[in-house]
């Protein structure tokens, strides 16, 4: 794993390599895996605004409504919940597709056609994700504050400007950028080991299934770690 | 001219090779000539695709040397394995063609990394399907194809780079006979009209005997004997023999036991 991580950070001099093919990746790994990030993004932000509202319960004005699901959404659940769905949408979608390319030999053709699997493979599925996953959370924390707006002032008894109110009231530019960095980082890690794990694929089809569950089980992990990671550096 | 044939371009010196406890090759001495066909034969499991991966510096040997012009395969850098395969066309044993490409894209690809013009390299293309007598399938996928035809693509995506090696790993594996005998014409073409060394993988002894200038056998992860096919035909090894006469008695005790 260490070698293979060597591997990809030295491909980044080629860029001629992996630059043209970065676009195709970003739609691939991102775009196409926005409309996940809003479906759970919806749902996140109608139980926030339902839950804290049930916790609250009369002791804590009801416009901190506003505050939890602004703050909760951008800080933790839109970066995390995001990157956990599509740890298992992009990282397995990278291992199966690498995996078999592995074991019918493709990965050879490329280096016997001159080209460096890191450079080709690699870089530009990582980049890509690097790049898009802060995309699709950033869509999806607006999409989730958006959710528990419209539930909060639907099924609660509280009125826009007052879940506004809450939602300023401790906001912060750093609640933003501190989600999109940790997804940034989420969107690193779960392409890197989807690669990795593919391209370490034997054995036919059941070494692809392998590639793509663990591609998979360590991408979450490697979510919760990065997660705790950024709470201590950040925080 | 006689010269040239006998210079050794692609040379084997105890070379091991293991794979977990698997031991595939066991001190390999084998030596290639410049501009012949050389077919290597041998059981399942004893060390054929593997040495064409060691050739091509796909993998690196436990002991000893692959020499390639002078140059031990090995000892490269990334750069130096770049410029080595730049004269390497490598045809997989099931094509390995890219899925999500088309037949042209496929070709183009080892030509793109060469930095060839648009012109020569569609020239490069059309040459490369008229050769392997498919022209008209540049726009076609891997998916949409027959296998001897992906094989054929396959074959052209490497005489494309005009390189001075061609390794075929297995060619005619899995194609019916008349088929097979179109790749053993194609490979016996591209010989003749391009002037390259080839090296060949088989366990079918109908294309050995088309294709090769030389056959060399490999058993037990060393070469048992190697000669023209007419020398090979004619051998008093009983190993051999009973190999190219296809006889199942008396099989050797790790092929009776897989």
């Amino acid at each position: 794993m260490g070698h293979g991580v060597l591997a990809s950070a030295r491909a980044l001099r080629d860029v001629r390599t992996w630059l043209p093919l970065t676009a195709v990746q970003m739609r691939r790994l991102g775009v196409d895996s926005v409309p996940i990030g809003l479906f759970i993004a919806v749902f996140t932000g109608i139980v926030l605004a339902l839950l804290s509202s049930y916790t609250f319960t009369g002791a804590v004005p009801l416009y901190f409504v506003g505050a939890l699901v602004g703050k909760t959404v951008m800080m933790e659940l839109g970066p995390v919940l995001t990157g956990l769905a599509l740890a298992g949408r992009v990282g397995a979608n990278i291992a199966a597709e690498l995996g078999t390319m592995r074991v019918t030999e493709q990965v050879d053709a490329l280096e016997t056609l001159a080209y460096d699997p890191a450079s080709y493979l690699v870089v530009p599925r990582v980049t890509a994700g690097v790049v898009m996953f802060p995309i699709v959370t950033a869509l999806a924390m607006a999409v989730g504050v958006a959710s528990g707006w419209f539930t909060a002032i639907n099924l609660l008894d509280l009125s826009s400007h007052e879940f506004v109110k809450g939602l300023k009231l401790f906001y912060q530019f750093k609640d933003i950028w501190f989600g999109l960095v940790k997804a940034a980082s989420f969107g690193g890690a779960v392409t890197l080991l989807g690669a990795l794990s593919g391209l370490r694929s034997e054995g036919g089809a059941q070494g692809v299934g392998r590639a793509a569950t663990s591609a998979v089980v360590w991408g979450c992990c490697a979510i919760l770690v990065l997660d705790a990671f950024w709470a201590v550096v950040l925080l | 001219m006689l010269e040239r044939l006998e210079r050794l371009m692609i040379s084997f010196r105890g070379v091991h090779k293991s794979f977990g406890p698997k031991h595939v090759l066991r001190g390999m001495d084998l030596d290639i000539p410049d501009g012949q066909t050389t077919v290597l034969l041998g059981f399942s499991g004893t060390g054929k695709s593997v040495s064409l991966k060691l050739i091509a510096g796909l993998l690196v040997p436990d002991q000893g040397t692959v020499t390639v012009d002078d140059q031990v395969v090995s000892e490269l850098d990334p750069d130096g394995l770049v410029a080595l395969r730049a004269h390497i066309g490598y045809v997989f044993q099931f094509a390995a063609l890219f899925d999500s490409m088309t037949v042209e894209e496929n070709i183009r690809l080892g030509l793109v990394r060469r930095g060839l013009g648009e012109d020569e390299m569609a020239e490069r293309v059309r040459e490369s399907l008229r050769l392997v007598d498919l022209p008209g399938t540049e726009a076609r996928y891997p998916a949409e194809l027959s296998g001897g035809m992906r094989k054929r693509v396959g074959i052209a995506r490497a005489i494309a780079l005009r390189p001075r090696y061609i390794l075929y790993d297995e060619p005619t594996t899995g194609l019916d006979p008349v088929t097979s005998a179109v790749i053993d014409q194609l490979m016996a073409r591209t010989a003749r009209e391009l002037g390259v060394t080839s090296v060949v993988v088989t366990h079918d002894m109908r294309s050995a005997y088309t294709v090769g200038d030389r056959i060399a056998m490999l058993y037990e992860g060393r070469i048992r004997q190697v000669g023209t096919v007419a020398e090979i035909q004619a051998t008093d090894d009983p190993v051999v023999r009973q190999f190219i006469e296809g006889r199942p008695d008396e099989a050797p005790a790790e092929v009776a036991g897989t």
